[in-house]
């Protein structure tokens, strides 16, 4: 191969150069993104960054000698617009083309948005993350829909500024279908714990100009309105390529298409049916989807670590593995009202997953020792 | 010179935090050897202490940077910074750590 596009350029796309260069492709790599901004990291987006502890500078992937050393084709600010297999083409949204023998796709995905909250912040890129800072001035009361992951972060960093927050959620406690009942209760605790008004259960209608409305016609007073409600992967651009979509890009088990030269990785890749929407995923694909690409079939599958962090309200919440809601969960360490413990969720005898609060030492060992180890790198 | 622990209180395959400005991490491989490096990560705030020692490595527990014990240089993303190292020495079964950061750190 001479040429390899990755299309996509942030934490997935990033690792899959890096990749190529490690495992000895000395080709031309173009990188396209359709951000203007260097490649970023985007857990702080939602953490530092927003509470301005973080700067836009802490968050590049890739530092000066990094960019000298992989001798990447840059083009930013630019949108991947079509695929053509037959052609090996690339079409750029400005109307320039890119030919290459393989392709990346990295393209992850963009915050949903709800119908009737047009105008309302999410929280995806840089650029929204500035939008939503520069909005949080003191005085201002926060409503934050949904209590997932990002909408619990954005509503700890918002109470770290000091404003008022509502979050609503329409699960009857926050994350329930990942954590199962008794740690979703432990997400709302943090949440009451530090002052934020969580509502769940809450069918949520649209936006006014003094809030956000209910469903049973009641009417929540925000003066900035979040959005957290998951992402839509970045697909349209490979219609009529014949890279089958739905949800993600459809993969095998090596993260590869029905195309050979076409890989998928990150929170774009769809294979067994799942996508997993985190860092560590993103990162742990590229070596794997990397690999197949060079060799040209699926000579490596990849097997995900789930593991996920996210801090709120000054504490750290650790998983890995695959739980499912219905696993039976016991406390190695600690329980479920202390401010640090350790759980580990069994089916059939099998440990298959690990959650902790603020215990990172014994949490590691647990993932390391208990789970199946990801595939080597 | 820091006073760590004693022997006893660092088997191999274990590691201990010694708090202070900076906090140092000291790990004991399971081939026997006395490292010391900064405990806090240099990509985000997590205590390596508390994270996976493989051989001559220690991963960081929140997001998996692996860092060289021997240089303090990480060996893969997220981090790109490399913790300081110090010497260890053992004196009639007690670990010290001196105090300051070797010239030689990477
Ligand atoms: C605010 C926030 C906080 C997070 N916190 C955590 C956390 O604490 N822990 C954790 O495990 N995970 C966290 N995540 C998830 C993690 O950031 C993602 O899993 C990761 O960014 C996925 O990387 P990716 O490269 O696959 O996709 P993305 O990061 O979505 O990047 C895709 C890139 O492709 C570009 N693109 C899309 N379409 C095109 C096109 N047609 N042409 C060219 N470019 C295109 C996009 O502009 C984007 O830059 C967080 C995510 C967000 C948004
Ligand atoms: S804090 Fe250590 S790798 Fe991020």
């Amino acid at each position: 191969m001479r040429r390899i596009a990755v299309v996509g350029a942030s934490l997935a796309g990033v690792r899959a150069a890096q990749e190529l260069r490690a495992q000895g492709y000395d080709g031309g790599i173009v990188l396209i993104g359709s951000e203007a901004h260097l490649p970023y990291d985007r857990p702080p987006l939602s953490k530092g960054f927003l509470a301005g502890t973080a700067s836009a500078a802490s968050l590049e992937l890739l530092d000066a000698g990094d960019l000298a050393s992989l001798a990447l084709d840059f083009r930013l600010g630019v949108s991947a617009t079509a695929l053509e297999p037959s052609d090996r083409r690339v079409r750029l949204s400005d109307g320039s083309s890119v030919h290459a023998d393989g392709v990346v796709i990295a393209t992850g995905g963009r915050a949903r948005t709800l119908p009737g909250f047009e105008g309302a912040f999410v929280l995806r890129t840089l650029d929204d993350a500035v939008a939503l800072r520069a909005a949080l001035v003191p005085g201002v009361r926060v409503a934050i829909v949904g209590a997932g992951f990002i909408g619990a972060e954005v509503a700890s960093t918002c109470r770290s500024l000091g404003l008022d927050v509502v979050v609503l959620e329409a699960l009857a406690a926050p994350l329930a279908p990942v954590l199962g009942a008794s740690l979703a209760a432990v997400c709302a605790r943090l949440h009451r714990d530090h002052g934020t008004d969580l509502r769940c259960g809450v069918q949520v209608t649209g936006l006014s100009p003094a809030g956000v409305e209910l469903a049973d016609g009641s009417l929540v007073p925000a003066d900035v309105v979040v959005t957290g409600v998951g992402m839509t992967p970045a697909t349209d651009w490979l219609a009529g390529s014949g890279v089958p979509v739905g949800n993600g890009v459809h993969t095998d088990a090596g993260l590869v298409t029905p195309l050979p030269q076409v890989v998928a990785v990150g929170d774009v890749a769809r294979y067994g049916g799942r996508r997993h929407e985190h860092w560590t995923n993103a990162s742990e694909q590229a070596p794997v989807a990397v690999a197949n690409l060079l060799a040209g079939r699926t000579a490596r599958t990849y097997e995900p670590s789930g593991y996920v962090w996210s801090d709120q309200y000054g504490g750290r919440l650790q998983l890995a593995g695959h739980p499912r809601p219905d696993d039976t969960l016991s406390f190695v360490e600690g329980d479920p009202d202390s401010s640090s413990f350790v759980a580990t969720f069994q089916r059939d005898g099998e440990t298959v997953g690990v959650f902790a609060l603020n215990n990172a030492k014994l949490f590691t060992r647990l993932r390391r020792q208990t789970l199946r180890r990801p595939a080597a790198v | 010179m820091i006073r760590a622990c004693t022997v006893d209180e660092l088997p191999p395959g274990e590691s201990v935090r010694i708090p202070g400005s900076p906090a140092i991490a000291v790990f004991h491989t399971e081939d026997g050897e006395l490292y010391a490096i900064d405990d806090t990560c240099t990509h985000q705030d997590a205590s390596l202490a508390d994270g996976w020692l493989e051989g001559c490595f220690v991963e960081c527990p929140l997001h998996a940077a692996m860092f060289d014990l021997r240089t303090g240089v990480p060996t893969c993303l997220p981090a790109k910074e490399p913790v300081r190292t110090y010497s260890v020495v053992v004196d009639d079964g007690v670990v010290y750590v001196e105090g300051v950061a070797r010239e030689d750190a990477a």
